[in-house]
């Protein structure tokens, strides 16, 4: 899909072996496809503010980096509600239409790929409502 | 992507080193007061912090940096622990 995905954790990379070999592989055809990192310490979770020093974990924090290194968006959950992967992935489809419109493409509120997208200009303000409206899905 | 090794009797854990662009983050985080920390903090529209961890991918044990996916889309996630329920 264009998207590199990495995962962190804690955990050390034996712990994510043995994860991937006794639970996840069970739950995922051929195991996890992606790196599994171990930030023992939680140093990089402190930078990206997703560590809990209290509790010693990170909270599911989710960033978008763009091909720049830049980051594009990002969520964090506490632990007991897991993620959407499927708004991640509308997040990356907008942000990468948008990347290739150089600027001059937005995705409105509700957008999802295949949608129409807004071009700002002068003549779109005061007329959104004639060319997008989130009930019309 | 990513360089291979194989972990001897010590822990892996002696690379993970975090850094910006302006100073040694960890050694600022030693001392950090609290507005210090906050100036590490990840924004949108900026620079994301590169960071250099040991990683398990696909039965090897690997080495990765953030600066190595330059010119690719990365979704960085991370998560409270392995054998976790959610």
């Amino acid at each position: 899909m264009g998207i590199e995905i990495l995962s962190v954790s804690v955990d050390s990379i034996y712990t994510h072996k043995m994860w991937n070999e006794h639970e996840l592989s069970k739950m995922v055809d051929g195991g996890v496809p992606f790196p599994m990192l171990s930030d023992a310490g939680g140093k990089v979770g402190t930078l990206y503010g997703v560590y809990d020093e209290e509790a010693g974990v990170e909270n599911r924090g989710r960033f978008i980096i763009d091909p720049d290194g830049i980051v594009q968006g990002f969520e964090v959950l506490t632990p007991p509600v897991g993620r959407n992967i499927e708004e991640s992935i509308r997040q990356y489809k907008a942000f990468q239409l948008v990347r290739e419109a150089k600027g001059t493409k937005a995705t409105p509120a509700e957008w999802n790929p295949g949608d129409p997208v807004l071009e700002p200009g002068p003549d779109l303000v005061g007329n959104v409502w004639k060319v997008w409206s989130p009930k019309k899905k | 992507m990513g360089e291979a090794f194989k972990p001897g009797c010590r822990p892996p854990v002696a690379v993970n080193k975090a850094e910006t662009d302006e100073k040694p983050v960890l050694q600022a985080q030693e001392n950090a007061n609290a507005s210090e920390r906050r100036e590490t903090m990840v924004k949108v529209g900026k620079p994301a912090p590169d960071f250099t961890l040991n990683a398990f991918h696909k039965g090897e044990f690997k080495q990765y940096s953030l600066s190595e996916f330059k010119g690719k889309w990365v979704l960085l996630c991370f998560y409270p622990g392995d054998f976790t329920f959610v």
